[in-house]
């Protein structure tokens, strides 16, 4: 590929978001926003589970329950002591961050698949726990009145604008970091894990560390995803935080986009994002999600790298004669 | 603390039944996981797959679940026998069990799940025989047949496995493959053809105890997930592969839970599994009679 630096590609990405970010202002249609706020949702899932999964080979199958414990804390500190979403998002950051540090120190020094039967057994506890927790609503649910819109230095945003354009800013801050750990020595050791983990040991790459910080970022991302979540539904309940959507699709879209660039679940996450965007319109939630599925088959056993690993096994074919 | 005697001993008792069914759960993942080395989290869809089926022959044609299961035991031989192929050409081959092969479970429990939703829908599915009703008292301790029934069951199922792999050709051959593949291959034995027998074994076990499932409670699509963590834990518990170990470990796990179910409410029941799965992990991976 290209060597644009971290600087260049920051930039360009920033760039992205802002043209995009403009292009819905200048549009301006509602379910534009709702729509596109779940595919950008499902771009940082995707890009977060990626940092763990794809670059260090680890299967974190709980992605929900990391996008429900940032959902919930902003419902918490919302009943709490009501903060600008923001900072509910670094709270909710901090949040799954110390949980995915915490099932990473208890689980990685083990073989690889205890940590993935972990990360499942977790998104059933934290339901049962927050099923049982009436501050936060219980299994009834929580209302979160998600005011019209808001007023910032003298402007006035519509509310659900304001929540697009954090998600968008969520986005672009998650694909610069995915791609700068790629391309830095942390990268590199994340690597050295997933290859050949007992190589990298005996040449004296701090595995345990490494994969620690990695699924303290990756956890970290995916409650920020989730912190602005309540506001965006307006009713959160456990059912719907903890929704089998968002751990499958957090696997399937790198799954299926490729998981050893940031690119991969870029791709995978706007495709299956916009399909099912189309076909929970169209067909059915059932169907679209078992569409999803047998994608997710489908690909793990025809196409191993991804959509991206097609694309460069074509490009190189196209080279080679 | 006043604590209510016949209460708690109910509890032991009900925790012990359904820690008998739990090791005929577990049995199948015991044999993937603990001796094969395949992590199959999708042994609960193929349980509920099997508790599906016998429900649909049983409300069809009035056959008894527990009957229906044992007809159903060389389908799902085949059908765990060529999932393992697929495992073995796509993932274990290439060497990539790790990450795809995780993740082809993951997707073939979602697809099992979704389609049971599409077909039969979301609604609590239950069977109908004799047994389920009445009760066996003892003293002040009431068995109630809808769970002892399963219990045995389970017992016989487990006991049967256990005769398999430390009686038979095959049973011995499974546990060599699951100590040294190598040295199996050198004596002139196909591991691969082992594993698929041992991977259809396990799966087989899982269309008896989805029929035991269906018995002690309704069952719907999504049920299953609940098993995930407490099948694995007491895998874990007991000691990878050691059955002896499973079928305590499985006891231990239904007596907790039930204890805990009784005096603080069986929405907490879930929880005990986690909790015991991360304890083992924190403090002594290798389970309680772990080699």
């Amino acid at each position: 590929m290209t060597s644009v630096n971290t600087a260049k590609f920051s930039l360009i990405t920033i760039a992205a978001g802002a043209v995009v970010m403009a292009f819905a202002h200048w549009v301006h249609v509602d379910y534009l926003f709702f729509a596109s706020y779940t595919i950008l949702q499902f771009i940082v899932l995707a890009t977060a589970w990626n940092i763990l999964g794809g670059y260090c080979g680890y299967v974190n199958f709980g992605s929900a329950a990391f996008f429900a414990m940032g959902a919930y804390a902003s419902v918490f500190m919302h009943k709490f002591y009501p903060l600008p979403v923001p900072v509910l998002i670094l709270i909710s950051a901090i949040v799954s961050g110390i949980a995915g540090f915490g099932m990473g120190y208890l689980t990685l020094r083990l073989r690889g698949s205890f940590f993935a039967i972990a990360t499942l057994a977790l998104a059933v506890v934290l339901q049962t726990l927050v099923v049982n927790w009436d501050y936060v609503g219980g299994s009834r649910g929580a209302y979160i009145i998600r005011p019209e819109e808001l007023e910032f230095a003298g402007i006035t945003i519509n509310y659900i604008e304001y929540l697009f354009g954090l998600m968008l800013l969520l986005t672009v801050i998650a694909l610069i970091t995915a791609r700068t750990i790629e391309r830095s020595q942390l990268g590199f050791g994340f690597a050295t894990i997933r290859d050949d983990e007992l190589a990298a040991e005996a040449s004296g790459v701090p595995t345990l560390r490494l994969k620690l910080i990695a699924t303290t970022i990756s956890g970290a991302f995916m409650g920020m995803a989730g912190a602005p979540f309540p506001y965006y539904i307006g009713y959160l309940q456990p059912s719907s935080a903890f929704g089998l959507e968002y751990a499958v699709n957090s696997i399937a879209m790198p799954m299926i986009g490729g998981t050893t660039s940031w690119i991969g679940p870029l791709v995978g996450a706007i495709l299956l994002g916009s399909a099912q965007q189309y076909a929970t319109v169209t067909i059915s939630s059932a169907v679209n999600l078992l569409i999803v599925g047998l994608m997710l088959v489908a690909f793990v056993i025809i196409a191993p790298n991804g959509l991206v690993g097609l694309v460069q096994g074509w490009r190189r074919a196209w080279r080679k004669p | 603390m006043d604590i209510s005697w016949d209460l708690l001993l109910n509890a032991i008792a009900a925790g012990l039944l359904l820690g008998g069914f739990y090791a005929a759960v577990t049995a199948g993942v015991s044999i993937s996981f603990g001796m094969l080395d395949i992590v199959n989290i999708a042994h609960p869809a193929f349980v509920i797959l099997g508790s599906y089926l016998a429900y649909f022959i049983n409300i069809n044609y009035g056959l008894d679940p527990i009957l229906v299961s044992i007809l159903m035991l060389p389908f799902f031989y085949a059908l765990g026998a060529s999932v393992y192929q697929v495992y073995y050409l796509s993932f274990e081959k290439r060497g990539q069990e790790a990450l795809r092969g995780l993740a082809f479970f993951f997707g073939l429990l979602f697809v099992t799940e979704v389609s049971l939703i599409l077909v039969f829908g979301v609604d609590y599915r239950y069977v109908e025989a004799a047994y389920i009703g009445p009760s066996l008292h003892i003293g002040i301790v009431d068995f109630p047949l809808r769970m002892l029934v399963p219990c045995l069951a389970a017992l016989a199922l487990f006991i049967g496995i256990q005769l398999i792999i430390t009686r038979t050709f095959i049973g011995r051959a499974i546990m060599a493959v699951s100590q040294d593949q190598m040295a199996l291959q050198l004596m002139g034995v196909d591991p691969i053809r082992i594993k698929r027998i041992a991977f259809g074994i396990s799966i087989a076990t899982a269309a008896v105890a989805g029929a035991l499932l269906i018995i002690i409670q309704p069952v719907e699509p999504s049920v299953g997930r609940e098993y995930i963590g407490r099948v694995f834990a007491i895998c874990v518990l007991g000691g990878l592969g050691s059955m002896p170990g499973t079928l305590i470990a499985a006891m231990l796990l239904g007596v907790v839970e039930s204890i805990t179910a009784t005096f603080y409410g069986p929405s907490w029941a879930p929880a005990v599994a986690f909790g015991f799965l991360l304890l083992t992990l924190a403090f002594r991976p290798a389970g309680l009679l772990g080699r």
